[in-house]
């Protein structure tokens, strides 16, 4: 098996025409938005601190709130997985290293706000305190979908790339129709910043001045195309063509994400429009349980970016700034166990849904058709009972 | 509005501004719908009463239209969606396939749907390429949505105001070469089930069944083949997503033979359907086969060629002899 090289993967310089310098480490990209350091320092930077505002009185508390969020959140991934590995779900798409990007963002959401997610963000999920069990009903194959969108303002995980990015639009352009003050984020990934729906959503929310965020988490790969495959310049600069602001922040720090997604939804409250966040992250397992990254990508990458892992540089600064003691850690492990075990136990547990299932809510009105063939169902299923009764 | 007579385009414009003056959460949305009031007018003058928040100018995309419009429809809105002409829809077919269609029972039945996308639809207007076809069936394929046209000015004016009610994505069919026809419409009438096909005229010999813009053709064909001595039943389907296969049914078994009759190529159109379903329903009553008349099975002609594609009187009336035959 070949593995391509890094340099191979670059786009070649067409001729007469000068490359654009896609910046491809945050370290080295002067326009990142950064609070704090892999190395877990709080840093201070005049172009940051418009953001830094928002998080300028953030207690030690609320820190070890993000801190439990993200290891909760990595736990049950990690469980998720697992029962993928067992049989238990047919497919799972982790978000193992995109934990603080979700986390920071999801935070970022008031109550009123909506979420309009892909597939990968269980993170944000949790911040909506939707059940993570619910989840997991459409990886396991029970369903395709499994909550209520309004129960906790988060819709549907959406599948096809990029769709959910005019939904959310759409959904903006209501709230402002109805003078709430409300803001809408969408979020999608690198691959999905190709698609044409999201270029859409980007033309109508600007021209309506939808009070929507985009939050772009570009995690570097889109299952094995890497991000110079989607674009010529770093995501974010896309927004000034279409006429809203476009911010880079360090997606694997959570105080950073935390900031500029709150300063986003601010500024979408206040009717100044939309803006895309491009969350510079990095996926650190598979796209999904199918997927075979040692055919695409070398590991040097994925360890160059373990030394920023998002969880580990807060716990450094808790552990050298604030006053957390070893007992939060040790009781977060335990809790962290404990979930592992309950969605273990309830994914074993869920049933498979009932035959009839699958004329249900086809129609919200009802469907002449859809009871014709119901019927014919029943009576076909019936026949066997029938057969079974004349032995 | 008093009962008046009035072209089909303009029954559709009025029964837009009824259910805009209801409901403050219908929208009408799509590319000219505001000051042109749409390129065929059917929107005329309702942005200027109901405002640009109600009655939306959009930019020219149409997968962001219908995007859009669920969106808004998630937040509680009735967005009434036009696509400017059949040809441009497919843009849009994402969003309406696999996003618009299937929501609420991705959501369990949590959330609706409730929007209306209309569609000018057919040729016959000698139109450029794009502007004449017949995609219908291509929507009624796909469970989720419901999909209907009217053939004259009173149905479409009830079928619209029972369109915006329904709670599921209808996609509206609009016959484009009848907007200028006229009928008598009445806003105080009690209208017939939005979903029921109507016997247009009744006969004993052969029917005829069609929607859209064949209906007057099929009618047509009837008073022609009268005068033959042939008396034959036209059915007004009115729905093709579902389909009242029941009155279909109710009319083969009076008359033993079937003629479907559709601008749309039919390989696999909604003849094909029809013909298999009431084969099934009506075997022992078919004294022939169920014959399908309409467009071939290739892309629309240029507008010089339309009328040999798009079935006509000489054409229906040779598969009713055809059918007679047996």
């Amino acid at each position: 098996m070949t593995v391509e090289s890094t340099a191979a993967r670059k786009p070649r310089r067409s001729a007469g025409t000068k490359r654009t310098s896609a910046k491809k480490s945050p370290g080295q990209d002067a326009e990142l938005i950064q609070l704090l350091t892999p190395q877990g320092k709080r840093v201070k930077h005049a172009k940051s601190a418009e953001y830094a505002a928002y998080v300028a009185d953030i207690t030690p508390d609320e820190l070890r709130g993000l801190y439990r969020d993200m290891v909760l959140t990595r736990r049950f991934d990690a469980e998720a997985t697992s029962l993928q590995r067992q049989g238990e779900l047919g497919l799972w798409a982790s978000l193992l290293g995109q934990e603080a990007a979700q986390i920071g963002s999801g935070r970022a959401t008031r109550e009123d706000d909506y979420v309009f997610p892909t597939y990968r963000e269980h993170g944000v999920a949790w911040c909506r305190g939707v059940d993570p069990t619910n989840l997991l009903g459409m990886f396991r194959g029970v369903n395709n979908g499994g909550w209520d969108p309004n129960g906790n303002n988060f819709h549907l995980y959406t599948i096809v790339i990029g769709s959910q990015a005019l939904h959310a639009t759409g959904y903006a352009m209501g709230v402002a129709k109805d003078g709430a003050d409300s803001a809408v984020i969408a979020y999608f990934g690198d691959g999905a910043s190709s698609q044409g729906d999201v270029a859409e959503a980007f033309t109508f929310s600007a021209v309506y001045n939808a009070p929507v965020v985009f939050f772009c988490q570009n995690n570097q790969w889109a299952i094995s195309e890497p991000t110079e495959k989607q674009t010529r310049v770093p995501l974010y600069q896309r927004a000034q063509g279409y006429g809203f602001p476009g911010v880079r922040v360090d997606g694997n720090d959570v105080l950073a994400c935390l900031a500029v997604t709150k300063w986003a939804l601010e500024r979408a409250r206040r009717g100044e429009g939309p803006t895309l966040v491009e969350a510079y992250t990095y996926r650190m397992g598979a796209h999904t349980t199918s997927d075979d990254p040692t055919r695409y990508r070398h590991d040097d990458e994925r360890l160059a970016w373990e030394a920023k892992d998002p969880i580990q540089r807060l716990r450094t600064y808790l552990e050298s700034e604030t006053d957390t003691n070893e007992s939060f850690f040790a009781e977060l492990e335990a809790e962290s166990e404990a979930l592992g075990r309950r969605v273990r136990e309830v994914v074993r547990a869920m049933p498979d849904p009932d035959h009839f299932a699958i004329f249900e809510n086809v129609y919200a009105d009802g469907h002449a058709l859809v009871d014709e063939e119901r019927a014919q169902f029943a009576a076909y299923q019936a026949s066997f009972a029938e057969e079974g009764e004349g032995k | 509005m008093a009962a008046e007579k009035m072209a089909l385009a303009k029954a559709i414009n009025e029964s837009l501004r009824t259910a805009l003056e209801a409901d403050p959460k219908v929208l009408v949305m799509g590319e000219d719908v505001g000051k042109l009031g749409g390129v065929f007018r059917v929107t005329d003058g309702l942005q200027k009463d109901f405002g640009e928040g109600r009655v939306i100018d959009t930019p020219l995309a149409e997968s962001g239209i219908v995007g859009t419009a669920i969106g808004l429809a998630l937040r509680g809105y009735r967005p009434v969606v036009e696509i400017q002409f059949d040809g441009f829809v497919f843009p849009a077919y994402d969003q309406i396939v696999t996003q618009l269609a299937k929501m609420h029972a991705r959501a369990l039945g949590k959330i609706k749907l409730p929007v209306v996308i209309r569609i000018p639809y057919g040729g016959g207007i000698g139109a450029v390429e794009h502007h004449s076809e017949s995609p219908e069936a291509l929507f009624a394929h796909v469970a989720g949505l419901k999909v209907v046209s009217p053939s004259n000015a009173s149905d479409a004016y009830w079928m619209m105001q029972q369109a915006i009610h329904s709670d599921d994505p209808v996609i509206f069919f609009e016959p484009k070469r009848r907007y200028w026809d006229k009928a008598e419409v009445d806003p105080e009438a009690i209208p017939a089930p939005l979903h029921k096909a109507h016997v247009v005229r009744a006969g004993s010999d052969l029917t005829l069944a069609a929607y859209g813009p064949m209906v007057k053709v099929c009618q047509d064909v009837a008073a022609a083949a009268q005068e033959e001595g042939r008396s034959l039943e036209v059915l007004d389907l009115r729905s093709l997503s579902p389909i009242d296969f029941d009155t279909v049914q109710a009319s083969v078994e009076r008359t033993g033979r079937l003629v479907v009759v559709h601008e749309a190529p039919v390989f696999f159109g909604s003849g094909a359907e029809i013909a298999a379903r009431i084969t099934e329903r009506c075997f022992y009553h078919l004294e022939a086969p169920v014959l399908r008349v309409g467009g071939y099975h290739a892309p629309y002609p240029p507008a010089r060629l339309e009328d040999e594609y798009l079935p006509g009187l000489d054409r229906v009336l040779d598969a009713v002899d055809r059918a007679l035959a047996y």
